[in-house]
């Protein structure tokens, strides 16, 4: 049944050559687009601290975590914009978003915000997660405390 | 009793798994006749064996029987019918079993029906087949009975989260599972040509029906998914690149460029070592998505490590299968001759392209997934998002697009670029005519990658149909329909994802009853809102008239709910379909002054893309149809005349 046939391979060997070559520089370029990427993108979450540290330029997508400052919270008379202030404890930074917040986003409850500083410093966010059950949180949040009467928190590290 | 038949069915079907290596190993190493006689019957033993067990845990589920702790966390005697069966599977334990017995029934098709191999190469994949099977008869006996009792057995049980409990998600783990399983069959085939030194055409033959089988069942999961993430989360978004979806997008990749390298090695005995290749590949990353997903760490490095048995489990197969059958690669690839030649202008050579592409694609979604697992070990917590995979995938993305505009329109092995450039020339033109609508519509306010998206869906629309210029279309075969309607759905969903990203509207407000909103042409007119319940939650609902030129076209009722237990807020969003798009409408919360916030999108056809994908899957479907019909026709014909000599 099997009948292998052996060819000659002298000229073969040559394509099969190319197609290896090919395929490792895709694999290596992608490698280096990924890590291109990544040096750009991956720092991606920041409490206020790190923002103001890294000087997140304006206009960056990024997410900004941290807890929503008691007392900060006010809505726009459109009754849809809200302003706020995220703290990590070490600094804050003025927020507002425009648009319907999750159930569990309330003053002294963690929220992670989405979308990019303006020139002015504050923090336009397009979207907001918030800790969502008792079970689930946001990825960056977890072990992050806070104590609203001193507005300390304690970012644990794991 | 029943819990103790289905724990006894599944040692029994382990033995058997294992036995079935044994005599594997005899018959390839050994050429033991009686060995291999003995195979066939005990993987259709094994089969059987493990549809039974999973048959009793479904029983169990429906009989309520709370002695048994699965049925106890799991299930509830007043839940309804549907959720006590699609509850059997609703968990990590009867997951793994759903797993195993799918597993090891298409063990059994591969014995019964597989007849195109030769002999050593078929028992060869069986026993790698049960070498598989008995690592997650390990895990499934070991790491998670899904039978084990609970005594004393509690009155009654703990419920399913009402959240979970949704016809949707019922059936979507299940199908990826099937998908992710029919890759292991890939798999086992990969191995055991390997190990009988025949990667040849008729490996890629055998192995082409079950990775389209799992293909498809890859590709209506992650359209189902998708579409679930849409409508239930109220966020208007269709993808999220959440890791949950990359494991599952990442053996859909893999299985993707599979399928491509598989038909050229089936039509015409080219790129032999790397189909095998992309079958351990394919694998692999179904082992990774099932690891991602069971092991817990999604929600946390840490939540892994408090129960670190699964995922350390899944872990290990995960290595020794895959650096097995690395190793095995490895060994035997040079005995792997390379097969037939091609220029640079040909059908194969397109096909390269594919695959490359679509790996480059698989290796940066990994990367993204598993970096910030990475850093998370080492103390830092870093997030990958949209930015990351949308601005590297998008451009990749439509550089294969282009890659399906020309190469199902080039013939095998060598072709006259000239001619090619013809045979294009209606794809581009319509490209640059979808660009340029695209430009003109949005006023040039258009992103470029929606802009590239257009134009690659235009002449990706047009190509996919190009094959079937000029040919008689009641003799065209079935699998030629198949790829036509798979790449037209492409161009379909690729539509659906740029007029989403590009066109779309909102109208966001804090309303009281009777103020009314223009969007897209539309008028929305919030009548009222009303407090209503049901069985295990209250809500608010909204009611609002939608009308076009003053006639009014439906009322929409998106829901504020409160389910009591666990107590859990969600909103329930309300989608009306047009045939040119979607108007997606939202409840939020009731202010101090008593207006309401409203939300609402309109979507223009995105509904496109999970049509799309619905007919990439029918495509898939007719291709398989179609391929295994031809292969039976074949044999009949290949046997004819063998039956004469012999006569």
């Amino acid at each position: 049944m099997d009948m292998t046939t052996t060819r000659p391979k002298t000229k073969r060997k040559h394509q099969r050559l190319v197609l290896i070559l090919l395929a490792i520089a895709a694999m290596l370029g992608g490698v280096l687009l990924a890590m291109s990427a990544l040096k750009g993108q991956a720092a991606y979450f920041y409490t206020p601290a790190e923002a103001i540290a890294a000087k997140v330029e304006p206009g960056r997508a990024v997410r900004l975590g941290g807890m929503v400052e008691g007392g900060s919270l006010k809505r726009a008379a459109d009754g849809v914009t809200i302003s706020f202030r995220l703290t990590d404890g070490k600094a804050s930074v003025p927020a507002t978003f425009s648009g319907i917040t999750p159930d569990l986003f309330k003053e002294n409850g963690g929220a992670i915000a989405e979308g990019a500083f303006d020139a002015s410093g504050t923090f336009r966010a397009t979207n907001i997660l918030a800790k969502h059950d008792e079970r689930y949180m946001p990825r960056e949040m977890e072990g992050i405390k806070y104590d609203p009467n001193t507005h300390k928190v304690s970012a644990a590290k794991p | 009793m029943i819990a103790e038949a289905g724990l006894a069915a599944l040692w029994l079907a382990a033995t058997l798994a294992g036995l079935q290596l044994l005599l594997a190993w005899s018959a390839v190493a050994k050429g033991n006749e009686d060995a291999r006689r003995l195979i066939r019957p005990i993987a259709v033993a094994q089969g059987v064996l493990t549809c039974l067990a999973l048959a009793l845990l479904i029983t169990l589920f429906l009989r309520s029987d709370m002695s048994v702790l699965l049925v106890a966390e799991n299930s509830h005697s007043m839940k309804p019918f549907i959720y006590k069966f699609a509850g059997a599977w609703g968990n990590h334990e009867g997951s793994m079993l759903l797993w195993v017995a799918v597993m090891s029934a298409a063990g059994a098709a591969v014995a019964l029906f597989e007849r195109g191999l030769d002999q050593r190469t078929h028992v060869a994949t069986l026993g790698a087949q049960a070498a598989i099977s008995l690592g997650f008869y390990a895990f499934l006996l070991f790491a998670s009975n899904p039978f084990a009792r609970l005594n004393p057995a509690p009155a009654d049980g703990q419920g399913l989260n009402p959240l979970l409990q949704d016809p949707g998600l019922a059936f979507h783990p299940p199908t990826l599972y099937l998908g992710y399983v029919g890759l292991s069959v890939a798999f086992s085939f990969a191995v055991g040509a390997l190990l009988t030194r025949q990667v040849d055409a008729r490996f890629a033959r055998a192995v082409r029906p079950w990775v389209l089988g799992a293909w498809i069942l890859l590709t209506l999961g992650i359209t189902a998914g998708s579409y679930w993430a849409y409508y239930e989360l109220g966020w208007g978004g269709w993808w999220f690149w959440d890791p949950v979806e990359n494991a599952s997008l990442m053996p859909w990749l893999a299985a993707t460029a599979l399928l491509h390298s598989a038909t050229v090695l089936a039509t015409r005995d080219a790129l032999r070592a790397w189909t095998v290749m992309l079958s351990v590949v394919a694998f692999a990353m179904s082992m990774v998505g099932t690891f991602l997903v069971r092991s817990g760490i999604l929600t946390s490095v840490h939540a892994f490590a408090v129960d670190p048995t699964r995922g350390t489990f899944i872990l290990a197969l995960l290595g020794l299968y895959i650096g097995g059958a690395l190793a095995l690669f490895a060994l035997r690839v040079h005995t792997v001759n390379e097969g037939s030649r091609f220029d640079p202008v040909s059908r194969e050579a397109m096909l390269v392209l594919n695959n490359l592409l679509l790996c480059v694609i698989l290796g940066l979604v990994l990367i993204g997934t598993l970096y910030p697992l990475l850093t998370e070990m080492m103390g830092v917590r870093v997030s990958v998002g949209p930015p990351y995979f949308n601005t590297i995938i998008g451009p990749i993305t439509i550089a294969l697009m282009a890659v399906l505009v020309v190469g199902p329109l080039l013939r095998w092995r060598h072709d006259d670029p000239r001619k090619l450039l013809r045979r294009v020339t209606p794809s581009i033109a319509l490209a640059v005519l979808a660009l340029a609508a695209a430009l003109i519509l949005s006023a040039g306010r258009i992103g470029w990658l929606p802009a590239l998206g257009f134009a690659a869906a235009g002449a990706v629309a047009i190509a996919s149909v190009l094959p079937l210029w000029k040919r008689n279309l009641l003799r065209t075969p079935m699998f030629t329909y198949g790829m036509v309607l798979a790449h037209l759905g492409c161009a379909v969903s690729l539509a659906g994802m740029a007029a989403e990203s590009s066109f779309s509207s909102e109208k966001l407000a804090a309303a009281r009853p009777g103020d009314t909103f223009e969007i897209a042409g539309q008028t929305v007119r919030f009548d009222s809102v009303i407090p209503i319940a049901g069985p295990n939650w209250t809500a608010m609902q909204a009611s609002l008239t939608v009308s076009r030129d003053g006639e009014v076209i439906g009322t929409a009722r998106p829901q504020a709910r409160f389910f009591s237990d666990p107590p859990t807020p969600t909103t329930e969003s309300v989608q009306m379909t047009h045939w040119n798009g979607q108007l997606y409408l939202v409840l939020g919360d009731q202010l101090e002054d008593g207006r309401w916030q409203l939300r609402i999108w309109w979507k223009p056809f995105v509904t496109l893309i999970w049509a799309g994908g619905a007919l990439i899957a029918i495509g898939g479907a007719l291709a398989l149809i179609g391929r295994v019909r031809r292969e039976r026709r074949h044999k009949v014909q290949a046997r004819k005349p063998a039956r004469e000599r012999f006569a």
